[in-house]
């Protein structure tokens, strides 16, 4: 197993250099940041000094060779917008979409797989029919959509929750995290509950597809003639059996949520990776770009490798030592 | 009588009361765009700009229609054409409790060029000036080596720092606050990237003394998102209100509007430049054509009648808008009084297509940004279908802005829709900049991505830019106007946008032509 994740380690490095030259690549074509950044009344002798202090006077694949040479020592430049290292700029902000993601994944697992439970067991019964249209909406309903009416409803009309932006914060382990006090929570329930949607949809959908297959299976039936308890049938043997499926999904999903929070983080101007990274594109921000892409990619490694690791404990039979990629 | 005392008592409570809560009052406005640092020389970038007038000020300042008068400067004035003298207002602190001196200023212009890694620097308005010198501690003497009339204008972008800040303090130090010590109304409080900025008034404050006690800004981005936290009353006060929401908000009786015609015109440009083998000139079909009927004045002049810019205001930009005859509305500096809106007259337009040897016409494609300017995609599509209503039969193509400009300005577009904010506030911004020969080493026609060119209109331009005479060099830029805009088409303006703030009722600011949100300008309506 350690030689395992040692292997899966080395691709990484890998994949990450392949991502940094698509993007610098990829970004060198959409255009020139200088035109972007200077002043529309700028005057060449001003375009040639913001060009020289960004370093984007010399050829691209010096600045590509610079760029190598400083993340091997583990610095990815300075952003031009914020003149700030890129990754302190993303890393101040982690903070804020990590929370967010994990409190709207821990929304759409707790709601999710208990519904999906019940929609799969009794897929006759009126409440079953009623989550299963219930959770059509939520993956058809446009994420920016759902996040106004929310807003409108609950910030405008009832006046309950505060409409935008991140409570009060509280220092923990350094980090600052807003959803460890009241105030902080009220903040990112509206923008939790509008990640969690979709989410929320597809594990319901996806636990009640499992459920339904899994009852009809014949160890279900053994388990049942043997005379066990609906709660230890259901409880440990079907359970067990259905999380594999719902343990990989939710891990991309998880990275999903991270990665591209965008469209929530906007709309509810939480100071979020994803806004910025949307904000560095438009301004052509390159360090900041590369940097955010190079972590997301890295966080879907890891969570990838988290997944492959506990299919293991959840399934015996997978000897990770034995895959081969 | 015990009642009329009872009464009168009441009234008195009530009205410290209310005197009181006014005392302690707190302001939350919501921004449209992020502030990108606090840095007031690091990023010459609008919302920058507007946040660093809160704590630090400049010379010069403008008023909401951009005119200019005294700021830390109480007077100034030219001796001959190339010297400046500038009286520093009596009196006046800084945060630390430092006098201002005109040491302070020098110490300011000397770090304004050097501001390690600053994507777009201010150093252009220091640029001109070659020696500055303290005659005693509140006048200043300003040397430049070409007569420069623009100099209190240039001022106006300046913010003054304390000569030790100025003399070490790096762009982190601003963002952490450490360095934040100015002269302005508000002292700085807290700055977290992205999400908020937070201010306290100056109690020490030279001028006059702003409402609000406590002031948080948050950013907003998203428009509707903006409008709802308006509406929950989470802030008291938006800035970019979009126009979709204008006509609902305006029947609502919990908010108030103020809108202003900013310094920005839409225009077209033409590539006037090639001679032939325009990139996006075909004949009526849609196959390349050599010869390039931009280049005649009669062409362009013909596709400005083709555009009916009252419709185009009315429908599309829901009458946020005023249709343009020139390159800045017309209350401003330099102006022409005799250019109007051209009218819409699809007639004139077929006439001089024929006159210029075009009767049936040519193809077009106009190129245009998605997400610069306030609607500006659609406004480009409108603009196609009445060129093709009309006789040139014209596609759309658009684009983000970061791809937009670095095509543009590599001129591989030969017909574009795009903007201008004449910061100055004058005539002469737009001028040097759209329509003046491309010339790199003179700084002239750097948005010139339609290379127009006409000497009589760079004559009257250059001799305007070294007149020192307030009058003489306004008659000058708006004959340039006349000439370039009204005689040539150099571009085809199209519209000035129009910038709405949307308040809580109770509340009212005075719409401002630079697009600027000021909470010391803010204040509860009497």
């Amino acid at each position: 197993m350690f030689v395992y994740v040692l292997r899966r380690l080395s691709q990484t490095a890998l994949v990450l250099a392949i991502t940094s030259l698509l993007v610098f690549g990829g970004l060198y074509l959409v255009g020139d940041p200088v035109e972007i950044l200077v002043n529309p009344s700028a005057d060449q002798i001003e375009k040639e000094r913001a060009a020289a202090a960004l370093g984007l006077d010399k050829p691209i694949h010096e600045q590509y060779l610079t760029f190598v040479k400083g993340a091997l020592t583990g610095n990815l430049g300075n952003s031009f917008v914020y003149a700030r290292p890129a990754l302190q700029v993303i890393f101040e902000r982690m903070p804020a979409t990590l929370e967010l993601a994990f409190l709207a994944m821990l929304i759409a697992v707790t709601i999710g797989i208990p519904l999906g439970l019940y929609a799969g067991l009794r897929p006759g019964s009126p409440v079953s029919k009623a989550i299963m249209a219930g959770s059509i909406l939520g993956f058809s309903l446009p994420t920016f959509w759902v996040g106004l009416i929310l807003i409108i409803v609950f910030a405008v009309q009832l006046g309950w929750l505060p409409s935008t932006g991140r409570g009060p914060t509280t220092e923990v382990l350094g980090l600052q995290l807003s959803i460890l006090n009241v105030e902080g929570l009220k903040y990112a329930l509206l923008p939790a509950i509008n990640l969690a949607l979709f989410k929320l949809s597809l594990i319901i959908r996806l636990t009640r597809a499992q459920v339904r297959e899994q009852s009809l299976l014949d160890y279900i039936k053994f388990a049942r003639a043997k005379g066990l308890s609906n709660r230890r049938v259901i409880g440990v043997h079907l359970l067990k059996n259905i999380m594999i499926p719902l343990v990989t999904v939710i891990g991309l999903e998880l990275g999903s949520v991270i990665a591209f929070a965008v469209v929530t983080e906007t709309i509810f101007a939480w100071p979020g990776m994803g806004k910025l990274v949307i904000d560095s594109i438009f301004q052509l921000d390159r360090p900041v770009v590369v940097a955010y892409l190079l972590v997301v990619v890295f966080m879907f490694i890891l969570i990838n490798l988290v997944v492959d690791l506990l299919y293991s404990i959840l399934d015996p039979r997978v000897r990770l030592a034995d895959v081969r990629s | 009588m015990l009642r009329t005392l009872l009464r009168a008592f009441g009234a008195i409570v009530l009205s410290l009361l209310v005197g009181f809560s006014a005392r302690a009052a707190d302001l939350v406005i919501g921004l449209s765009t992020p502030v990108t640092t606090l840095d007031p020389h690091f990023h010459n970038l609008t919302p920058n700009n507007s946040m660093a007038r809160h704590v630090f000020e400049t010379l010069i300042k403008q008023d909401e229609n951009q005119r200019i008068m005294p700021g830390l400067a109480e007077s100034w004035k030219a001796i001959g054409d190339l010297e400046w003298e500038i009286k520093l207002r009596k009196g006046v602190k800084f945060h630390n409790g430092q006098n201002l001196t005109a040491d302070d200023v020098i110490a300011t212009f000397k770090r304004v060029p050097n501001v390690p890694n600053s994507p777009a620097s201010f150093a252009f308005f220091v640029r001109p000036i070659v020696e500055a010198k303290a005659v005693d501690p509140l006048t200043l003497r300003l040397k430049t080596d070409k007569p420069h009339p623009l100099l209190p204008n240039d001022m106006v972008a300046i913010m003054i720092l304390p000569k030790a800040v100025a003399e070490t303090a790096k762009t982190e130090d601003f963002n952490s606050g450490k360095a934040m010590i100015g002269t302005g109304s508000y002292r700085f409080v807290e700055y977290v990237a992205g999400d908020r900025v937070v201010l306290k008034r100056n109690d020490a404050y030279h001028g006059q003394k702003p409402a609000w006690d406590n002031v948080r800004f948050k950013m907003i981005p998203s428009a509707p998102a903006r409008v709802a936290a308006l509406l929950a009353g989470d802030v008291q006060m938006i800035e970019g209100v979009p126009t979709a929401d204008i006509a609902q908000l305006s029947k609502d009786s919990r908010v108030v509007l103020s809108s202003a015609v900013s310094n920005r015109v839409i225009y077209l440009h033409m590539d006037s430049g090639r001679e032939k083998n325009s990139p996006f000139v075909t004949t009526t079909d849609g196959k390349p054509m050599e010869a390039n009927p931009l280049r005649d004045a009669k062409v362009r002049k013909a596709i400005s009648k083709m555009i009916d810019r009252d419709a185009i205001v009315s429908r599309i930009m829901e009458g946020q808008a005023a249709a343009a005859g020139q390159l800045l509305p017309d209350q401003f500096f330099g102006t022409s009084k005799t250019l109007k809106p051209e009218k819409y007259d699809p007639e004139g337009a077929k006439k001089l297509l024929a006159e210029a040897g075009y009767p049936n016409g040519f193809g077009l494609t106009l190129h245009a940004p998605n997400n610069r300017y306030i609607n500006d995609a659609a406004v480009a599509q409108a603009v196609a279908q009445y060129m093709s209503r009309n006789g040139i039969p014209t596609k759309v193509e658009t684009m983000p802005s970061n791809v937009f400009f670095s095509r543009g300005s590599k001129l591989e577009f030969s017909f574009l829709l795009a903007g201008w904010g004449a910061e100055t506030g004058e005539t002469s911004s737009p001028l040097r900049s759209l329509l003046a020969t491309y010339d790199q080493k003179a700084g002239l026609g750097t948005a010139n991505r339609g290379r127009f060119s006409d000497p009589g209109v760079d004559a009257l331009l250059t001799q305007a830019l070294t007149t020192i005479d307030d009058t003489k060099r306004g008659v000058m830029l708006a004959r340039a106007s006349e000439k370039a805009v009204g005689e040539l088409t150099g571009l085809v303006p199209l519209h000035y946008e129009v910038s709405t703030w949307a308040t809580r009722k109770g509340l009212s600011y005075k719409a401002r032509a630079d697009q600027y949100t000021f909470a010391y300008e803010t204040r509860p309506a009497k």
